[in-house]
């Protein structure tokens, strides 16, 4: 297991928002979190990624234990994570941002004189990124004057260009149109492969997609793991298609992993 | 890309070398074009904070006064006459001050930042008005005319002086200044400073840490800052409580605003600016406080991005219609 999560709690006042949610991540696995709005999708994710200190239990990550200790040292051990509310930095063009990307993942942040144009390896680094996401035509554009999928593109594209070893997308495709999703799902896989990844857990809404893309499902309940299976014993538990999914849920399509 | 460095720097000191006769055209001394220089380190100092780290602090005149009483200190006290002995000390001081005071600030942003400087900047002010023996309270302490480069020039005319031997070194040390800042800025670490300023949630989960490179971008504010304020002193020969009231650090904030802290040398172009109005408006009307205030108003509404924003925006709307 490269993300090991054992028994986590997270207490809001008297509003218990995790109850004891026990999960792991193998390499090369593809897991999706489902379930319905107050399950704790958010909060989990939020704890997964270092933002939110557990009440009780604990994240290992590659036996190490990772639990609260900030975003910013868990993207340098090699955990990273996109939004569901797109996150850019507005003034900045897609170049400098995913450059900002390399030069944290390098450690470079400290270098006060020396030329980041003449840095080869930032510079080809963030290139190279940007071509695997389709973002190279827009390399010039600053982040606030692209369409919104081409934003969220660059969230994630930024979060591939740290070379994570588990990347953690928060409703990767959530405000994206329908026809768009499978093509950005398509790309990101590819990217994760060329990137190296070894995992990728997503909170997702789109039942077509999660069926579609994940090679296990894990659904939440009012705080509680409902079940974790493969998509194939998803679909027939009815209980988990009932309170998770919806009756609306058609017939999902097969994996294509 | 390498070309691109050397040319807004060159066009920059360009400018500065024809400013002397330009600002007598316009009916000014030689003493502001000094002071022109003078600020234009001070609004660099602030605007790498401003401009590119996103936190305005309203007590730079902590430092600009810490640099001042230090070259006073050492002309008078120490007998250290050599300028540039007296910039890296104050340098170095503003720096070593600036260490805990960033510490407790970056901490804190936005409204809760500028409070925090501004408490700073009065408790400098306070102890500077206060411990007479030291700083000689609200007489403040000569600042004896400093030799440059190993030349005494203690012979020649004070106006002279000034605007002869101490403008053209003035102009030397905001050219190397803005050097260093336009390496700071184009460097990896500048690139942080601009995560940070337009967005650190995402720069944190990149793992560029937000609170670190705040701090170093305050000490090196600070440290600027200070030699802005060591130059201060020669041309009134006397360093006063008045350098480190807060009224001080608020000119410089409506300088960098004026001049535009999206852009480089904005902040040179609102000392510029600024300076040439408060002249020519006091010679005119006594109330130039209140034509400031106006204009400040306006700039914040109508060109938020001050002059060089309105340059950039005309320039864009050229060549959108080419």
């Amino acid at each position: 297991m490269i993300l090991q999560a054992t028994g986590l709690k997270k207490l809001y006042g008297e509003f218990c928002a995790l109850d004891g949610v026990s999960l792991g991540v193998a390499a090369g696995e593809f897991v999706s979190i489902v379930g319905p709005n107050g399950a704790g999708k958010s909060t989990l994710i939020n704890i997964l990624t270092g933002v939110t200190r557990p009440s009780a239990g604990s994240v290992r990550f590659k036996d190490r234990e990772v639990g609260g200790i900030g975003p910013a040292r868990l993207a340098r051990l090699g955990v990273a994570r996109s939004f569901q509310l797109v996150q850019v930095f507005p003034d900045l063009t897609v170049l400098e941002t995913l450059q900002a990307a390399v030069v944290a993942r390098l450690g470079r942040g400290n270098r006060l004189f020396s030329s980041l144009a003449r840095d080869r390896e930032v510079q080809e680094g963030a290139l190279e990124v940007a071509e695997l996401f389709g973002l190279g035509d827009e390399r010039h554009v600053p982040a606030r004057q692209l369409p919104q999928g081409d934003k969220k593109l660059l969230d994630v594209a930024s979060a591939f260009a740290l070379k994570p070893e588990i990347i953690l997308l928060d409703e990767p495709t959530s405000g994206v149109s329908t026809a768009d999703k499978t093509a950005i799902m398509d790309t990101l896989v590819a990217a994760s492969k060329r990137v190296g990844i070894k995992a990728i857990v997503q909170v997702e809404h789109d039942m077509d997609i999660v069926f579609a893309y994940s090679h296990r499902i894990i659904a939440l309940h009012q705080g509680k793991v409902l079940a974790d299976a493969a998509p194939a014993a998803i679909v027939s538990d009815q209980r988990v298609m009932d309170t998770v999914i919806g009756r609306k849920a058609g017939r999902p399509r097969a994996s294509a992993c | 890309m390498s070309k691109r460095l050397p040319i807004p720097l060159l066009i920059a000191a360009l400018g500065l070398l024809l400013l002397p006769p330009t600002l007598l055209a316009l009916g000014l001394t030689m003493t502001s074009a000094t002071e022109v220089v003078i600020f234009a380190v001070a609004c660099m100092a602030l605007n790498i904070l401003v401009g590119y780290t996103g936190l305005v602090s309203f007590g730079h005149a902590l430092f600009i006064g810490l640099g001042a009483y230090a070259g006073a200190f050492l002309t008078t006290h120490a007998k250290i006459r050599s300028l540039e002995v007296i910039l890296v000390s104050a340098a170095a001081l503003g720096a070593l001050v600036a260490v805990p005071v960033a510490a407790l600030c970056v901490r804190y942003v936005k409204i809760y930042f500028g409070m925090l400087t501004l408490a700073f900047g009065m408790v400098f002010y306070t102890f500077v008005l206060k411990f007479y023996r030291l700083t000689g309270g609200d007489e403040g302490l000569p600042f004896l005319r400093p030799s440059l480069l190993g030349h005494s020039l203690d012979a020649m005319p004070k106006i002279d002086y000034l605007v002869g031997p101490y403008y053209y070194y003035s102009l030397g040390v905001l050219g190397l200044a803005a050097l260093g800042m336009w390496r700071i800025v184009h460097s990896p670490f500048g690139l942080c400073l601009k995560t940070i300023r337009d967005n650190p949630t995402k720069a944190e989960t990149l793992g560029i840490g937000v609170t670190r490179h705040r701090f170093y971008a305050f000490v090196i504010s600070a440290a600027y800052a200070a030699v802005g304020g060591a130059l201060l002193g020669p041309p009134t020969g006397n360093v006063d409580p008045t350098l480190a009231y807060w009224t001080h650090s608020g000119n410089i904030v409506f300088m960098t605003l004026l001049g535009g802290f999206t852009n480089f040398f904005g902040p040179v172009v609102g000392a510029f600016v600024f300076i040439y109005l408060q002249n020519w408006v006091m010679s005119i009307v006594p109330y130039w406080r209140l034509i400031f205030g106006a204009m400040l108003a306006l700039i914040v509404i109508f060109a938020p991005e001050g002059l060089m924003g309105l340059v950039a925006r005309r320039r864009r709307a050229s060549a959108a219609r080419a």
